[in-house]
């Protein structure tokens, strides 16, 4: 215990906040939230507070730091309409795991309940999409509930936690000390490893004749990518990512077989049909992953790795499971494996790569640009070595495909929740973690349109950020789904209206680009790339692409559509049958 | 199947309405939800009744236990013992069929706990089904009014849930006065 001393409780916030390490936090005043904004102007040698436009920036801007360092990411927002400004930013952190506190402030203690000035139940509100949240009753408790919070943010499967801190606690004061713990026991989040299950899953490994790895997040949120490459090069066993897994295991390597699910490569999907022994690792059977249940990998004996006890068995079935930290479960599992040739089942796995590769477009220099094309020609540019984050949509999924990531947390996108909007802020958070890195948002023309006000924290900050916008004019994966089944009836999707990005970033003050053909692109992302400035590129993409392959929902993973042709195909044949009912 | 199950949760604020969310949200059927503090004025005790097969049984216990106030999680169904639903029965009464009433409540060890010109209130302790067989025989004369508190249920025998109270500590707070 510390010595106490005659403190506010807005005090103990920011002391407990730069005792946790703390250095960063992004916010938006407000009157409840007051007392805690002065303590964190009055210590802004301690802490560095960066104010933003709206509050889901600021949350957003704190999952993209956590993301790409691993750290706990801190927001804070005044009571009412601040408070529930975050509760998408919650909810996408819950939805990804991602570490975070978010700090709201509250009416004084004696108003709530009472429908007072900007007074919300954010405890209640956020109850569902929070870990954990705390209503603070007394400034006795506020250290504590500080410590707490950064605790079961961090500890087990990392996630969003809530403190609520009514403004007259904030501004009382009194003589608390400080807990050095959390009263949380270790073990309500992090489970002890069953190591016979171990054994059982090496026994599994050794039998199989076709096994693969599917991991995902939790892999990188362990911090295990390097105890899962030693894992699949002892083994030989071939490694499928998840979305959220990209990074996790290098995409250069040989036994890497690309992304999985609904936009996954062939090979990865026909080997997760095809398999015999399914190895989940930090993966959660999202139902993007699996497609139609009752078809998914109908042949595999699966085992499942992972932190978090719900997670197991609650889509999918499984033979074996073993939780607990990720790498000293690897660790274990290591040692008792051997490695096998595998011959035949790579043999398959490169057949079916071979019949179906993923880079099939065709970019013409006079014809429209394909989106596909300016991905590729960012990982060129780049040479890999940036850190991306993404908006939500069919951009999205181009970039999972085409930019290859050979080390984790260099790949930041909002997988569960699909959060339209979350790429950007992203970017800015991660640019703070890292000012010398280039940061990509590679975005769509909907979803930048969302959080495009925090252009300003890009200029007042002076951060090397990049939009790079693949503009179709469209919200480009709604319309693919109406091009695909609803006859091209393109209800609310088209945006014919937009603000002309180029001048849109000279007015903050950043530097625009726009390119309309291939050529031009190459040349306006060498000179957006070589400039060290945040910059918007807006870019003119063909609407008429769609993102391929593509397991249509609730389709098995192995009938999925690979492209416009097979598409058009099986469109005409459904309007055969229907039209052989009639 | 009908599952009782019995959770042992920190006496926080909220913590009712984190339980009672977690079925809504996830779609699980509770037939009844009762709470109380025990003992120990820090924890409470939740009997739920909820009707689900293996596998939603299984997320119902792993879920629960994540809640960060849950401190155990027993599903009693697989275990020996004891089960009780109390219900306030107000049931027509005339001069002509008290007797008849009387007699039933005898039948079943309940109480007449108040008695009005033209009604009773029947006090009944007992099993679920022992309940239902009452109110059932009681509709015969008219059910006025009537309200039932749900199951609480304990194991038989030594405590099982006992070590894990133990480890909360037991602070000045006052004995049978629940925060939820």
């Amino acid at each position: 215990m510390a010595k106490t001393k005659l403190k506010t409780g807005a005090q103990m916030v920011v002391d407990i906040l730069v005792d946790e390490g703390v250095e960063i936090l992004w916010g938006l005043t407000g009157g409840a939230v007051l007392p805690i904004f002065d303590a964190l102007y009055q210590n802004s040698d301690r802490i560095r507070l960066v104010d933003t436009r709206h509050e889901q920036g600021a949350i957003h801007m704190a999952e993209g730091y956590a993301k790409a360092t691993g750290r706990v990411g801190v927001c804070i927002a005044t009571s009412g309409p601040g408070a529930t400004n975050i509760v998408t930013g919650l909810t996408d952190a819950y939805m990804d795991s991602v570490p975070l506190v978010a700090i709201t402030g509250q009416v004084p203690s004696h108003l709530i309940g009472t429908d007072a000035f900007q007074e919300a139940d954010v405890v209640g509100i956020t109850r569902s999409c929070t870990k954990h949240n705390f209503l603070v009753k007394s400034i006795q408790e506020l250290p504590q509930i500080m410590r707490d919070a950064f605790f079961i943010a961090r500890t087990g499967r990392p996630g969003p936690v809530l403190v609520d801190i009514p403004k007259d606690i904030a501004a009382a004061s009194a003589e608390v000390p400080y807990p050095k713990h959390s009263t949380v026991p270790l073990s309500k989040l992090v489970p002890t490893i069953d190591f016979s299950q171990v054994e059982k899953i090496a026994d599994l490994i050794k039998h199989a004749k076709r096994p693969l790895i599917y991991a995902g997040g939790g892999v990188i949120n362990a911090g295990a990518s390097d105890a899962l490459y030693k894992f699949a090069r002892k083994t030989n066993i071939p490694v499928t990512l998840t979305l959220m897994g990209l990074g996790a295991y290098p995409a250069n390597d040989r036994q890497f077989i690309d992304m999985l699910g609904m936009h996954g490569s062939y090979r990865a999907n026909m080997a997760l049909t095809y398999c015999d022994l399914l190895i989940a690792i930090g993966s959660r059977f999202d139902d993007r992953v699996t497609g139609k249940l009752s078809e998914f990998s109908p042949s595999s004996k699966k085992v499942h790795i992972d932190i978090d006890p719900t997670s197991i068995g609650k889509n999918v079935h499984v033979d074996a499971h073993v939780l607990g930290d990720m790498n000293t479960i690897l660790a274990a599992l290591i040692k008792q494996v051997g490695s096998q040739d595998y011959d035949e089942w790579y043999d398959q796995i490169d057949g079916w790569q071979k019949k179906h590769p993923l880079i099939a477009y065709d970019q013409k220099p006079t014809a429209p640009v394909l989106p596909q094309f300016v991905v590729d020609e960012i990982f060129r540019l780049t040479k890999g070595d940036a850190i991306i984050t993404t908006e939500v949509g069919q951009h999205q999924m181009w970039a999972a495909q085409y930019y290859k990531f050979n080390k984790p947390r260099r790949w930041i996108t909002s997988g569960g929740l699909g959060t339209m909007g979350f790429g950007f802020p992203a970017a800015i958070g991660a640019a703070f973690a890292f000012p010398d890195a280039t940061v990509i948002d590679i975005a769509g023309d909907g979803s930048f349109q969302m959080t495009m006000q925090e252009l300003a924290i890009v200029k007042q900050h002076n951060l090397n950020v990049k939009t790079i916008i693949l503009n179709n004019k469209f919200l480009g994966m709604v319309k693919q789904w109406q091009d695909l089944f609803f006859d091209k009836r393109y209800a609310s999707t088209s945006i014919p209206v937009q603000p002309d990005f180029v001048k849109l970033a000279e007015c903050y003050g950043l530097k625009g680009y726009r390119a309309d053909t291939a050529k031009d692109t190459t040349t306006v992302l060498e000179q957006a790339l070589r400039s060290k400035e945040g910059c918007i590129v807006d870019i003119m993409v063909d609407p008429e692409e769609h993102v391929y392959p593509m397991v249509p929902a609730g389709a098995a993973n192995k009938d999925m559509v690979l492209s416009k042709e097979q598409d058009r195909e099986r469109v005409m044949a459904e309007m055969k049958a229907k039209g052989a009912k009639k | 199947m009908r599952h009782t199950i019995s959770v042992l949760v920190h006496n926080h604020a909220g913590v009712l309405s984190r339980v009672s969310n977690l079925f809504s949200a996830r779609g699980y059927n509770i037939d009844s939800l009762v709470v109380g503090v025990t003992d120990n004025p820090k924890i409470s005790r939740i009997t739920i009744v909820v009707r689900g097969d293996e596998r939603v049984m299984d997320q119902v216990e792993k879920q629960l236990n994540k809640l960060i106030d849950t401190i155990q999680v027993v599903d009693l169904t697989n275990e020996d013992f004891i089960a009780r639903d109390l219900a306030l029965i107000k049931v027509k009464a005339e001069a002509n069929t008290r007797s008849q009433v009387m007699e039933i409540v005898q039948c079943f060890d309940g109480k007449i706990v108040d008695v009005a010109l033209k009604s009773f209130i029947i006090e009944v302790t007992g099993k679920e089904s022992k309940i239902n067989a009452v109110v059932e025989l009681l509709k015969n004369y008219g059910i006025l009014e009537m309200v039932r508190t749900g199951e609480v249920a304990i194991s038989r025998g030594k405590k099982v849930q006992e070590e894990a109270e133990k480890k909360v500590k037991v602070k000045a707070g006052k004995a049978g006065q629940s925060n939820l």
